[in-house]
This record gives C-alpha cells, sequence and structure tokens, in this order.
C-alpha cells in the first residue's frame, strides 16, 4: 500500500548568551558536573528567577527572522512532572501565551524552489540537567550545570512530507540562527535538538493517523534515518491491520530504530498554569523596531544577491551561503580578484577538499581569502592554467608567500608565447609520425580522442606550463594542415 | 462536580503522593467539595474578562547577560543525601 508520512518538527535551540535565563551561573559548555549550578538552578526554597533580557532579545530576533508575529504580551507557565534531572519539579516554559507567535519559514530544497513551512510558534524555556546513567553501577548522577540554560523551542505545522523536507527544513534552520547570532548552532554539544511528530496515511486521504514523537534527535543525518526508521514500522503494523499507538519514542543509532520510552508515558499531563514568580514579558513596538533593523542580511536575500551580483549557479550558491563565515569569505574573494565565478570554483574545489582532509572550518583556513583572491586574479588574466593555479594553491596552504611570490619563486608561469608553443607543437608532431597517421585516417569523434595525446606530450614537454587553450588551438591547425 | 476514586488515584500519582486505600473515600469526597465551589464560581460570565496570569499589574524586569555567579558546588552540594564525583545520585533511574 502507498503511505504518506505527516510530519510536525519541534526544535529546542540552545540560545547564544553567556548566562543562564533566569539565574547568573554560566553557560559554558563542557566544565565539571555542577558547578555552573546556583541556588536557582537547582530549585533551593525561596529563590526567584530573574529574566535574561539577551534570551528576550535573541526570541525576538527569530521571530522577526521568519517574518512571525511577536506576543506583545507572553506569559512564563509552569510544565508539571517529575524527573531527576528537573529538581523544581517543573519546567519554566512557555504554553498559554508564547513570545513568537504564527510565521512561514522559506525552505530552500535542492532543486533550487522554496517550501514553505509554516511555524505554529517558538517560546522560551529553561533547560533541564543531565542524567548520567553509565557512570554509576546502582545510581543515576544528576548534573544541574545544563539546568536553566536557555532554549528556543520552535514548533511546525505538520507541513512535511518527506524526510529530505525535514533535514532541508532543520539546515536552513541552522543556517538562520546562526546568522542571526542567536545561537552557535553546535549540534555536536546539544545546541540543537530535535522531536520529531510522525504519522502515516493512505495517499489522497486528509485525515491524520496516530502519531509518535521521536524525542531528542540531535543530528541531521539521524533524523533522517530516525523517520526511515519509523516511517517502515510504522507501515508494517498499519499494513498487517494493526494501530498505531500514541507514544514518545527514542532513536537509538547503535541499532537505527525507534523503540518505545515508557517511563515517560505515565506522567503525559502537564498541568500548565502561569508561573507566579514571573510577571508578564511586555514587548512593545519600539523594542520590536530596533531589534528589526539590527537584523543582519539572511540566507535567502544573500542567495539571491550572490545570484543576481556575483553570477554564481544555483548550485554554488547553495553550497556557498548556508554557512556565513563562508559566504563572508567568498565575498572577500570574489572582491579581490574581480573573478567572483572562478572565486567561487577554487572555494568549492581545492580549498574545501583541503579544509575537509585537514577537518578545518573556514574560519581556521590558512590561506586567507585576501591569497586565495591573489590566486584566482593569476587564474583569471592567464598567467596560470587550471593544473598550475593547482601547485600554487598547495604552496599557498603550505604558506609559501602570496600567490605572485610562490609564481616567481618556483617559475610557474603559464606559456602564452605563440611562437614558443608552436615549436613545441611542431616538435611533437614531428617526433609522433605514427600518432598522425592514425589521426588523419581517424573520423571526426576519434581524432578529438586522439589529439589529447598531443596536448599531454606537449604539456609534458612545457613541464605543465604551456597554456591549454593555446596549444588546444594550435595543435588542431598543424594536424588539419597534415591531412 | 463528582470525583471519582480513579481521579483522585490519576492525580495522586501525577503529583508523586501515596494515598492509602483506606484514605481514599476521605480525600476524594474532599476533592468533589473543592471542586463543587470551582463549579460555583464557574457560574460567572467571564466572557471579556482577560485572564489574570499574575495579581501584580506589572511586568518582568529583565536583568543583564552578565555571569555573577562563582562556583559554589561544595556548600549547595552539602545537603544532598548522596553525592560522587561532583554529581548528585538518585536510585537508577531507566528509560
Amino acid at each position: 500500500m502507498n503511505w504518506e508520512i505527516v510530519m510536525g518538527l519541534e526544535v529546542h535551540l540552545q540560545l547564544a548568551t553567556q548566562s543562564k535565563i533566569f539565574s547568573g551561573s554560566s553557560t559554558q559548555f563542557g566544565a565539571s558536573p555542577n558547578v555552573q549550578a546556583d541556588a536557582v538552578d537547582l530549585g533551593m526554597p525561596g529563590m526567584l528567577p530573574v529574566l535574561n533580557e539577551e534570551a528576550v532579545r535573541h526570541a525576538v530576533t527569530f521571530g522577526l527572522g521568519i517574518g512571525a508575529r511577536i506576543g506583545h504580551r507572553s506569559v512564563f507557565d509552569r510544565k508539571n512532572y517529575f524527573y531527576p534531572d528537573l529538581p523544581k519539579g517543573y519546567q519554566v516554559s512557555q504554553f498559554f501565551a508564547p513570545i513568537v507567535c504564527e510565521g512561514i519559514f522559506e525552505v530552500p530544497l535542492e532543486n533550487g524552489s522554496l517550501y514553505p513551512i509554516r511555524i505554529t510558534r517558538a517560546h522560551l524555556e529553561e533547560d533541564a540537567g543531565k542524567s548520567v546513567h553509565d557512570e554509576f553501577a546502582h545510581e543515576t548522577g544528576i548534573d544541574l550545570n545544563r539546568a536553566g540554560t536557555p532554549l528556543l523551542e520552535i514548533v511546525t505545522e505538520p507541513d512535511f512530507r518527506s524526510a529530505e523536507q525535514a533535514v532541508a527544513y532543520l539546515k536552513a534552520l541552522h543556517s538562520l540562527v546562526t546568522y542571526l547570532g542567536i545561537s552557535d548552532g553546535n549540534m555536536a554539544e546539544g545546541s540543537m535538538r530535535c522531536d520529531i511528530n510522525i504519522s502515516l496515511r493512505k495517499k489522497g486521504s486528509d485525515e491524520l493517523g496516530t502519531r509518535t514523537e521521536i524525542k531528542n534527535v540531535n543530528s541531521f543525518r539521524f533524523v533522517e534515518r530516525a523517520i526511515y526508521s519509523e516511517y517502515e514500522r510504522q507501515a508494517e503494523i498499519l499494513e498487517s491491520g494493526g494501530a498505531i499507538t500514541q507514544e514518545t519514542r527514542l532513536y537509538d543509532a547503535d541499532r537505527d530504530t525507534t523503540r518505545s520510552m515508557r517511563s515517560k508515558e505515565v506522567a503525559n499531563d502537564y498541568r500548565y498554569f502561569p508561573e507566579p514568580d514571573l510577571l508578564p514579558i511586555v514587548i512593545d513596538e519600539a523594542y520590536i523596531d530596533a531589534v528589526r533593523q539590527s537584523l543582519p542580511e539572511l540566507p535567502t536575500a544573500k542567495r539571491e544577491r550572490f545570484l543576481a551580483e556575483y553570477g554564481v549557479s544555483e548550485y554554488a550558491a547553495s553550497l556557498l551561503v548556508p554557512n556565513h563565515d563562508m559566504a563572508d569569505y567568498f565575498e572577500s574573494v570574489a572582491k579581490a580578484s574581480g573573478a567572483s565565478k572562478l572565486a567561487a570554483n577554487l572555494i568549492l574545489g581545492d580549498l574545501t577538499a583541503a579544509l575537509n582532509r585537514h577537518e578545518l572550518s573556514i574560519t581556521e583556513s590558512p590561506v586567507s581569502a585576501e591569497r586565495l583572491g591573489g590566486l584566482v586574479s593569476r587564474v583569471e588574466d592567464g598567467t596560470l592554467s587550471s593544473k598550475l593555479a593547482k601547485q600554487v594553491f598547495d604552496a599557498l596552504w603550505e604558506g609559501e608567500g602570496d600567490a605572485d611570490q610562490i609564481i616567481a619563486a618556483r617559475g610557474l608561469k603559464q606559456v602564452s608565447d605563440s611562437s614558443a608553443l608552436e615549436a613545441m607543437v611542431t616538435e611533437v608532431i614531428a617526433n609522433n609520425p605514427d600518432q598522425v597517421a592514425q589521426y588523419i585516417a581517424a573520423d571526426e569523434a576519434k581524432r578529438k580522442k586522439l589529439s589529447g595525446f598531443f596536448v599531454g606530450q606537449i604539456m609534458k614537454a612545457s613541464k605543465g606550463q604551456a597554456n591549454p587553450q593555446m596549444i588546444n588551438q594550435l595543435l588542431l591547425e598543424k594536424l588539419e594542415s597534415q591531412s | 462536580m463528582s470525583v471519582t476514586p480513579q481521579d483522585v488515584e490519576k492525580v495522586a500519582l501525577l503529583a508523586s503522593l501515596a494515598i492509602s486505600e483506606s484514605d481514599l473515600p476521605e480525600v476524594t469526597e474532599r476533592f468533589s467539595r473543592v471542586l463543587n465551589l470551582v463549579d460555583e464560581l464557574n457560574t460567572i460570565d467571564t466572557e471579556s474578562v482577560t485572564p489574570m496570569s499574575n495579581p501584580h499589574d506589572m511586568e518582568q524586569r529583565l536583568r543583564p547577560d552578565i555571569v555573577t555567579c562563582e562556583d559554589n558546588r561544595e556548600a549547595l552540594m552539602a545537603s544532598a543525601p548522596a553525592q560522587e564525583q561532583g554529581y548528585f545520585l538518585v536510585p537508577k533511574v531507566i528509560d
């Protein structure tokens, strides 16, 4: 049977703040257990939360980034449940009146089109602590350093119909929030965690099936795999005439399956009520305008601009834009060289390959944008062939100076002097009479192939410095005149 | 509004309270009495009234995003029944 998959996503985004949402404890990752948890985070009696202004600003920034309505008066609520890493017995969240209301997020798909996803809401809340199960034989260890870290939970409508769309959304969201500077987007450290609500229905049906919720998936790849695996599981149950149980499941990456989290089932009744320890957050138009003024250029706009201003391909734009450091680097190289397409090719080719090989990010590149720009200029003006450019790039990477210094030191100038090239061509033709005879006897298609032999010989004779375009032209002329 | 013993058991479970079998009838009765009072309040027309989220007619003050707390783990963990390697220890939790 043909099943349609229907999904909505909830993303927990860790906001980039120095201190926690309701206390002055540090949010820095990786500290020893419980050294960044104060009396407020521990839920000691009599402690009162005080809201962090930066968390509010980040939430409003996000809302404006997706063109959502901002809640002028938003309220915190208590979400009640018992778990050892939640010391107060409730999580402070926003249920009835979130800070960010409905909006539309346009997700660029691989084919270049935009796929609109309806954002239901985004609300501020505090993170819980961390339970450590493996460290101790008979107990569970609790680390409350993460308790009280500010989160923005971003909830979508059930608008996803494929795993590819879900992953495209998460990537675009990751790109947006790092552009906005509201999160470091470090998925390995849990800065972006995703819950997937997923159900199946017969193709063509309008009704929603019973859904399950897969909790806390923290990489793009796992999101894709978790969706496939849960799809298979639900389809199998439905096809054998069974019914889906509404429940929370956990994705187990080692086994590539989802499994039921039975322990959390009982408490699926959170009894939200307004948090009496906090007053409503009131946000006026002046504040919203000020935040709007401070918004940077966003990925969608940058993509459009790169296409129009630099003439790069859709494909190149889709690789250059998502990471704003990469986009900035590209712009610097393009400006330094005045050859934007070549710049894009070199960045996405040799530079990206070298960065990947050394596991470096673009900001850690040993080749500065200015130096790469210098190399691009020498390719653009014909000094270097693409083959020589590769050599110069490797030397740039090794820190041997700028492109011009390397060209001079290694004598790498491309030979574009036509009389010198002509002599080389003549010599190679004279030295290889058999191949020339073969060429003359061959048809059009075969000739193309055979001419590669001569080009190779000439490049060898010139130590790779002959201008390949000129060689091709001269060679053709000479060979044609022989036949 | 009448409350069943099952309702009480569910609420007790959610609140992590133990209510003995023998106390259940009396607790159910008292629950019902409280909810009857709420029923009475529910007869008032509140259609035009904005729900009150806080009795104080004020707005939230915000604090600057500055780290003000030093590591105070030793003192804060002093009253914990069990701890090891800087962790609070609780009975084994299995997911």
